[in-house]
């Protein structure tokens, strides 16, 4: 019978036949076609785009007694884990019509398997971690790291040592070492440590403007689902395997603010929560469908705006859309507390499970509107770092004099760790002492990593302060039990 | 979770005689069935969208979404093929 022939004979349906609202919902399909063109405009026209999936891998079970075994087992356990990542995630890109720029791994912090051996033999483990990465196609691998906020484990201290010949040697490792926590203070031997650890990474890579120290973060308050490099980590709180997502769009963030240059910030602030809703549902979607086809537990979606060098990708640029001459003047920082806490209030809801870093990215090489202000001389230092207070995650990117002394990069690492432990959250710093470079100098690091001026710091020493080492006690912030 | 069966088909560019003709053609060749076209013209602006089912089809979801996007650039116009989820995860609660 064709489907034109209608059947007169048929009893008539009775009411309790008549579809119910779900099977009404599921035909026709209802979403309206402004709603798909709105979806097509967000992707196409500005950017809207997953930054990351990144797996995270327990590999605490590769440890042997011998330091080139472990790092077979690890290297073993890594390619098996992670073999399908890439496919699914270009699978997913190519299914639902957006892009999933990386595909990443995080690891459990190397220091936690590497005890009792050398820096030397940890190398080694580095640069299995580094064939990982490539053989099975991902562009970073994070968790090169320690958790050093109360003090060194024998094989923290190595991992340490190990850092700067680590990252000159390979290239898709990178590095994290968590010096303070809110519950614990800040371990100033290890700041004290890290900033001549920064200095060598940078000497050790000069031939590539510093590029090492992109790829090593020094953490207060690290999480342990981060999905964001450099600072990636699978946390000792972690499942076996785990699926977390980064998502980014500050460009439909940005238009969203131009489109609206006469309405009230709380009306602003109200729009914004409206997108970063829908943002994160398409985080949320990605997550549960590779989840689902990898067969590894969704961990979290991280709601931060990661900003890209490319134009129109800015956080920058959402900042002086509000009303800003340029980032980093008078009112930058209250603009941003706007901006991070509507995304974080329309992610919130958007997310069945929130994590990660949560907040708006202020890097400066990676964004565009930020190197302008900078090079402007409109962004300085000290400002940066006023605006790490209200957003995630410290200095990020941050270029300065090749002749920094290291007792400065340890103080500028002390001061992000304080804000970090007093105000209970994350904060880091990404620092790169540009070998040869001065002020106003431009470093390039190419890709996603960008560009960047070298800005300045202050010339008033801080050695004395540094050289006391010791551990600064934990905050009353901290008892809170 | 379970992944919904249809997929929508944005289709955006200069209106010209031909467009449904054409990317129907493609979709009726891999045994794709049409289950909801509307489509709006504004300024000469032209944009249809397109539910359809890919259950049955005869090539993989990428392989139809090549085939469509060729056609799209034969026609001059950007052709787009989506699962149906990104939508509803967007706009629906």
């Amino acid at each position: 019978m064709s489907q034109l022939e209608i059947n007169w004979d048929k009893e008539p349906v009775p009411l309790s036949r008549v579809p119910i609202i779900e099977e009404v919902l599921r035909v026709p399909f209802n979403i309206s076609n402004e709603e798909i063109l709105e979806t097509w405009r967000m992707v196409e026209v500005e950017k809207l785009d997953i930054r990351t999936i990144t797996m995270g891998i327990n590999i605490l079970d590769c440890r042997d007694a011998d330091a080139e075994k472990t790092g077979r087992n690890i290297y073993d356990k890594i390619c098996l884990s992670a073999r399908d990542l890439v496919k699914v995630g270009q699978d997913i890109e190519k299914d639902y019509g957006i892009p999933i720029i990386n595909k990443r791994i995080s690891v459990t912090p190397i220091a936690m398997l590497v005890d009792g051996f050398s820096a030397d033999q940890i190398i080694k483990i580095g640069h299995y971690l580094d064939q990982a990465a490539l053989e099975v196609g991902v562009n970073f691998l994070g968790g090169f790291s320690a958790l050093v906020h109360k003090g060194y484990t024998r094989g923290a201290r190595e991992l340490i040592k190990a850092i700067p010949e680590t990252l000159a040697s390979t290239e898709h490792v990178c590095s994290s070492v968590n010096v303070g926590t809110t519950k614990a203070g800040i371990n100033m031997d290890a700041v004290y440590d890290m900033g001549k650890i920064i200095k060598t990474t940078a000497q050790l890579t000069a031939d590539r403007d510093g590029l090492g120290c992109c790829k090593l973060v020094v953490f207060c308050n690290a999480v342990d689902d981060n999905p964001f490099m450099a600072g990636a980590f699978h946390g000792p709180g972690e499942p076996e395997l785990v699926l977390n997502i980064g998502i980014s769009g500050p460009g439909v963030v940005g238009n969203v603010v131009k489109n609206n240059p006469d309405c009230d910030l709380g009306e602003l602030a109200n729009r914004i929560k409206n997108t970063a809703f829908k943002i994160t549902r398409s985080g949320e979607l990605v997550g549960r469908v590779a989840s689902s086809r990898l067969g590894v537990p969704f961990g979290i979606v991280d709601l931060s705006l990661a900003p890209t060098p490319a134009v129109g990708d800015s956080v920058a640029e959402i900042l002086e859309a509000m009303g800003l001459e340029r980032v980093g003047t008078h009112g930058s920082t209250a603009a941003l507390a706007l901006l991070n806490d509507a995304v974080k209030k329309g992610g919130a809801m958007a997310s069945s499970y929130v994590g990660g870093l949560s907040g708006a990215f202020i890097p400066v090489s990676e964004d565009a509107g930020m190197i302008e202000a900078a090079a402007a001389g409109a962004l300085s230092i000290d400002k940066l770092e006023a605006m790490t207070c209200v957003c995630s995650v410290g200095l990020d990117m941050i270029a300065v004099p090749g002749d920094t002394p290291a007792e400065t990069l340890s103080a500028i690492i002390a001061d992000e760790a304080a804000i970090g432990m007093i105000n209970r959250k994350t904060t880091a710093v990404r620092i790169i002492p540009a070998p040869g470079k001065q002020e106003g100098d431009y470093v390039e690091f190419g890709g996603l990593l960008g560009r960047a001026p070298v800005m300045s710091v202050n010339k008033n020493l801080s050695t004395l302060f540094i050289n006391r080492k010791g551990r600064i006690p934990a905050p009353i912030q901290a008892l809170n039990n | 979770m379970e992944e919904g069966k249809r997929a929508i088909i944005t289709v955006l560019g200069h209106d010209r005689v031909g467009i449904i003709y054409g990317i129907s053609g493609v979709l009726a060749n891999n045994n794709v069935n049409i289950l909801d076209i509307s489509q709006t013209i504004l300024k000469e602006f032209f944009t249809m969208v397109m539910v359809v089912d890919v259950s049955q089809s005869l090539v993989e979801f990428a392989e139809l979404k090549e085939q469509l996007a060729g056609k799209g650039k034969e026609l001059g116009l950007q052709v787009n093929l989506q699962h149906e989820d990104i939508f509803k995860f967007m706009h629906r609660i």
